[in-house]
């Protein structure tokens, strides 16, 4: 498969007051064409600013980064043309309807809605009805549909989704990533940015990023499989009080609140839930549940982060 | 051509949306236009004057009805302390006192001369200055007559005086409102285009709409152009309303050619469009525009001798004046409005507005990046 997207050795920092923020350091990956690539990490791990260098809007400071063969800084006119850019924030216009923000759109990237109503049409077809609603009163689920359809409406080969799910509930979030997997068979490269680990699972391949460093790329089950400590799952009626009493013993490597339950992992890696039954014989509750569970992508986030 | 036409298709469209921006473009020129040169009037009437009278004479009588009968001074109290009449004016009451000392009719009648007090309240300047100046016109006035009462005998004077009769030229009544209003008008069309241009791209900045734009292959060239072109439109349509109250409610028809005023507009709005497209690129929020716009307005609207005449000023002022857009403009519509002057005759202001137009606009031009 071709590479669509290269990212190699790009950093960079922003200076606010006399404060040097370091955004990206050292960033390397590569993504196939056709690809659904996930960028996961908390909130300020530098997700935004790596797809504002691959977008053209920003310049990194040192490393280069090339997107359909075409060099971001050198050639970003040629960039512009081919790649589909959905900020994370709603950046369509409030007071224009959908139709126009969707004509508008389309003419600047000289093209038009019906041109393109094969790639776009079962998205669009969605929020046809409202389409001379202003995009200001359309619903969070709605407006991102719309913001999708406006992304895609030059036909791109390149999608960048930054933070698409964020604030959308759980039910448009599901169709989203639907949505994202029949573009994928136009042969639509997709770089999508979420802080929600669960959805690390529905990409084909993730970056888990935490302060500006990729921690590790891999597809979400290599991931996982990369876990290689038991992981326990442990409930009481004292959740809270439970968890301290578990940090506070030697035994316990990590706790932490996950779900309902709190997981686990222990020094010397028991196998058998006698084994840590009896790590834990000294906390005061009893009634505890403990069961022993495969890693989801946030354990191996939190693994990761702990190193 | 077809990317330039949605540009402003939408930019149209965005404007017509929102109703408050609307009545901010409309409404407010006209009343500003309606209670402004109404206010901003320099003729300083009722002077509050105090007479203190020693003489209680009837030449101190005609003296002061002669005074009094003007509806430039009004009468606050006729005492007779000097003491009491400070007091008036202590407590703001009176600007003016008039003393009469009390050998006032005694003086003029056997010595051919006599003296009067007279004391400003100068904490208003414009109102001491002026009240002074009438009141010595007055009693010059007073003077005159009380000679030809004396000497009416010969007929040709044995001194020889002058007497000097004025005409004001362009503006025969002196009426403020012909000189102020298209100054105001000016002012009016430099906010409409100075501000909403600045506040307009900054606004896409702030809600992140120009992010979107400038991932598209979008020329720069195309987006400023995109927003210049409304405004400027707007700009002449605010001048067209303007002109058309300025005819209707102060019956000023400017006696140059209405084209001439047009063909300055055109190219000064260019230099106060470029000059809010600059703030806009280097402000980063609606009220850091708002507020670059604001104090440059204010400079540029207090040095462009809309209130107090530029030749005035002192000369470094005077220095800065040929510097301000809107002191040219002003000018100019006084020249036309009040003069006639022909496209001609303005050619050194257009051709230097043009000049500011193009530097401003390179400006902002080179400033504006669609990266960072």
């Amino acid at each position: 498969m071709s590479v669509s997207v290269k990212v190699n050795g790009v950093s960079k920092s922003f200076t606010t007051g006399k404060v040097e923020v370091k955004a990206l350091q050292n960033i390397s990956f590569e993504v196939s064409k056709g690809e659904v690539f996930g960028l996961i990490g908390p909130d300020g791990a530098g997700k935004t600013t790596l797809f504002r260098i691959l977008t053209t809007l920003m310049i990194a400071n040192k490393g280069e980064a090339s997107v359909d063969g075409f060099d971001v800084v050198k050639q970003y006119k040629k960039i512009r043309n081919r790649v589909g850019y959905m900020p994370g924030r709603f950046s369509l216009y409030q007071d224009l309807t959908v139709e126009e923000n969707l004509s508008f759109f389309a003419t600047l990237f000289n093209t038009s809605l019906e041109k393109n109503y094969d790639l776009v049409k079962s998205i669009y077809q969605q929020i046809e009805p409202f389409k001379k609603r202003r995009a200001g009163a359309l619903s969070g689920g709605m407006k991102q549909k719309l913001a999708l359809s406006c992304a895609l409406i030059h036909r791109p080969s390149v999608l960048f989704l930054d933070e698409p799910t964020t604030g959308v509930d759980a039910v448009s979030r599901k169709e989203f990533w639907e949505l994202l997997r029949q573009l994928q068979t136009h042969g639509i490269t997709i770089i999508v940015s979420t802080p929600y680990m669960d959805e690390a699972s529905l990409c084909d391949r993730v970056a888990l990023m935490q302060q500006g460093k990729i921690m590790e790329i891999n597809s979400p089950k290599g991931i996982t499989e990369n876990f290689k400590k038991p992981l326990w799952a442990m409930r009481s009626s004292a959740m809270y009080q439970l968890m301290l009493e578990l940090r506070a013993l030697n035994e316990v490597e990590t706790c932490y609140p996950f779900g309902q339950y709190h997981h686990v992992v222990f020094k010397g890696n028991p196998v058998s839930e006698d084994d840590v039954r009896r790590m834990i014989g000294n906390i005061s509750q009893r009634e505890i549940e403990v069961r022993r569970i495969p890693a989801t992508i946030e354990d191996c986030f939190m693994e990761l982060m702990h190193q | 051509m077809r990317v330039l036409r949605i540009l402003l298709e939408k930019e149209f469209r965005q404007i017509f949306r929102d109703p408050a921006i609307l009545r901010i473009i409309f409404l407010m020129p006209i009343i500003q236009l309606i209670v402004m040169p109404l206010a901003a009037d320099y003729t300083v009437k009722n002077v509050k004057l105090c007479v203190v009278d020693y003489d209680h004479s009837s030449y101190s009588q005609k003296l002061i009805s002669k005074i009094t009968a003007t509806d430039y001074f009004q009468l606050v109290d006729y005492t007779d302390s000097y003491e009491k009449a400070l007091k008036y004016v202590e407590n703001d009451q009176a600007d003016l006192v008039l003393q009469i000392p009390s050998s006032f009719e005694k003086q003029v009648v056997k010595e051919d001369k006599a003296t009067l007090f007279m004391a400003l309240n100068a904490i208003n300047g414009v109102k001491a200055n002026l009240g002074g100046a009438y009141l010595r016109y007055i009693i010059g006035d007073f003077n005159r007559e009380v000679r030809l009462e004396w000497l009416q005998l010969p007929r040709f004077s044995p001194q020889p005086t002058i007497q000097i009769s004025a005409l004001n030229w362009f503006n025969p009544t002196m009426n403020y409102q012909i000189f102020m209003v298209p100054g105001i008008l000016v002012i009016l069309v430099t906010m409409v285009g100075a501000f909403l241009t600045a506040l307009n791209i900054v606004k896409e900045k702030e809600i992140g709409t120009i992010e979107q734009i400038n991932v598209t292959p979008i020329k720069k060239y195309q987006f400023i152009l995109g927003k210049l072109l409304p405004f400027w439109v707007l700009g002449l349509m605010i001048l067209t309303i303007g002109l058309v109250i300025s005819r209707i409610i102060y019956g000023i028809n400017p006696v140059g050619s209405i084209l001439t005023i047009y063909v300055f507009a055109a190219v000064y709005l260019l230099a106060v469009l470029g000059m809010g497209l600059l703030v806009s690129t280097f402000a980063n929020s609606q009220q850091q525009a708002m507020l670059l716009s604001f104090f440059i307005m204010m400079i540029f609207i207090l040095l462009g001798g809309l209130y107090t005449s530029i030749d005035s000023m002192p000369e470094w002022a005077q220095i800065f004046t040929k510097f301000n857009p809107v002191a040219y403009f002003i000018e100019v519509m006084r020249m036309v409005v009040l003069k006639g002057s022909t496209l001609f005759d303005i050619r050194v202001h257009l051709a230097t507005v043009f000049l500011f137009a193009i530097v401003l606009n390179s400006f902002a031009v080179w400033n504006y990046r669609k990266r960072s």
